[in-house]
């Protein structure tokens, strides 16, 4: 095992593995991001009055959650150029060649996959809020969107919180998947590395402490998230 | 959508189901047993053993599973010749082991968070009346910890029961055609993403709704005390009555 394969610089690799570690924390955020406000809209549909909306949020969140990742991430790479270029020519006539770009395919997928497990999470916290404060609210007088906005969403917000940080410790080792297709995160830079050096233990095991690295810290992050969100609350 | 192309690529697709299912079961036994293990080390009051367990469990569940595999199929060729030398090589340079190997650290990493979690819940009084019959260690385990806990523990190891079928797909990566590797053979051939997915995604619902459900029968099983008064589906399906012939009364009937 060659450690100086590893250094910063033209001679070694270490800083395009970091830079690696910089694309998967990227793409993981948005792809998060993506899935929280995916889940918030699915989750709505699922407590909505309308039969139509929680069948279509259960189609969605059932189908995500019972198929291998992989297999959505080969239809939207494989399909998504083509259901564009579809789009492209029959609504606003264009003709050239355009694909999906590598970023924003990973996004979709990993979101759609982020969304249909913050579905469950947030749908859990919106009922875990007392009725009573709802009524107490409309008893003082506040209007269905300042209801939303002071009462409910402040504590689903806390509710969650335990659960989204689940999900986000899901998205963050689901994005090593679009390694896959091509987008040179730290997974794919481990295996273009391991390919022209012939030394794939030193890149994966590399590849391995970024990870570990990356899901120590934002996991830390995440539980003082929580103290922070829970100092207003009475504990026994 | 091409339904000539679904005609070709179903039995092909569905030929594959026996290697998913392959990996999917032999790694959740194997994993299991090692679960097991591993929360009873997280268990004890062997700081050592506690830490093992406790480090295990960390690192596993902290790392995607597709760095385990590539660090397993491919990190081991960097070390060939000692594997040679020591005879393993025979082993890793086998992909359905490599597979079976990492699936395997992996749910058991997953999996003895969940066993822990179901022998931290069988009541103090229970191990106390266990002791005071003269009962201790193996025989405790084996007779009262582990049933209780195995109940407790069953609709969250169903969940990962589930996750590790999907994570099975993984095993394409290295070479393996599942049903995962054979469904991307196929759209890579023919650029026909949808319809692939579509049966690809069908054999998949199929298989996690089967588990889904042997999983409520086996917890309708383990815990018949919790279902007895309820008439069984078939019983619901025809209309007919509870069929409580030959049983005690359940409890709600005692009650009136």
């Amino acid at each position: 095992m060659d450690l100086t394969l590893l250094g910063w610089g033209d001679r070694g690799w270490g800083d395009e593995m970091v830079f690696g570690a910089m694309m998967t924390l990227a793409v993981a955020a948005s792809s998060y991001l993506l899935g929280i406000v995916i889940g918030a809209g699915a989750a709505a549909m699922k407590l909505s009055h309308w039969l139509v909306l929680r069948w279509l949020a259960d189609v969605y969140t059932t189908i995500i959650r019972g198929i291998p990742e992989l297999l959505v991430i080969y239809l939207v790479f494989f399909g998504g150029g083509a259901l564009l270029r579809t789009i492209a020519k029959g609504v606003f006539g264009y003709g050239e060649f355009i694909d999906l770009p590598i970023f924003i395919t990973g996004m979709i997928c990993i979101g759609l996959s982020a969304g249909a497990y913050s579905t469950e999470v947030i749908r859990g916290a919106v009922l875990a809020v007392p009725r009573g404060q709802i009524e107490a609210a409309r008893a003082v007088g506040m209007g269905k969107v300042l209801r939303f906005r002071r009462i409910l969403v402040p504590q689903v917000a806390r509710y969650a919180l335990p659960g989204l940080g689940n999900v986000w410790q899901l998205t963050l080792k689901e994005t090593s998947l679009i390694s896959v297709i091509g987008l040179v995160e730290v997974m794919r830079q481990a295996t273009v590395g391991a390919g022209s050096t012939k030394e794939p233990f030193t890149f994966y095991i590399t590849a391995f402490v970024l990870y570990l690295g990356l899901a120590s810290i934002s996991n830390r992050g995440f539980l003082r998230a929580e103290t922070w969100a829970n100092r207003g609350v009475r504990t026994s | 959508m091409d339904w000539e192309l679904i005609g070709e690529s179903w039995p092909v697709l569905v030929a594959a189901i026996p290697e998913t299912l392959v990996l999917a079961i032999s790694s959740l036994a194997i994993g299991f047993v090692l679960a097991i293990g591993i929360a009873v080390l997280r268990l004890s009051d062997n700081r050592l053993a506690w830490a093992a367990a406790y480090g295990y469990v960390y690192v596993f569940r902290s790392t995607p599973l597709l760095v385990q595999i590539f660090l397993i199929y491919y990190g081991s060729g960097q070390f060939r010749p000692f594997f040679e030398d020591i005879g393993l090589w025979y082993f890793l340079r086998d992909p359905w082991f490599c597979a079976i190997t990492a699936l395997t650290l992996n749910t058991a990493a997953y999996a003895s968070e969940i066993i822990r979690g179901g022998i931290q819940s069988v009541p103090w009084g229970q191990l106390e009346a266990a002791r005071a019959c003269g009962m201790s260690g193996l025989l405790l385990f084996r007779r009262i910890i582990f049933p209780i806990a195995i109940r407790q523990a069953l609709p969250g190891y169903g969940n990962e029961i589930i996750l590790m079928v999907k994570a099975t797909s993984l095993a394409s990566t290295i070479t393996i055609l599942e049903v995962t590797g054979e469904a991307k053979k196929i759209i890579a051939a023919t650029w026909s993403p949808v319809e692939v997915f579509i049966i690809a995604g069908a054999i998949y619902l199929a298989i996690n709704f089967a588990v889904t459900r042997i999983v409520q029968w086996a917890e309708v099983r383990l815990s018949p005390q919790l279902y007895r008064d309820r008439p069984s589906w078939f019983a619901r399906l025809t209309g007919a009555g509870a069929d409580t012939a030959g049983r005690s009364p359940a409890i709600s009937d005692q009650l009136h």
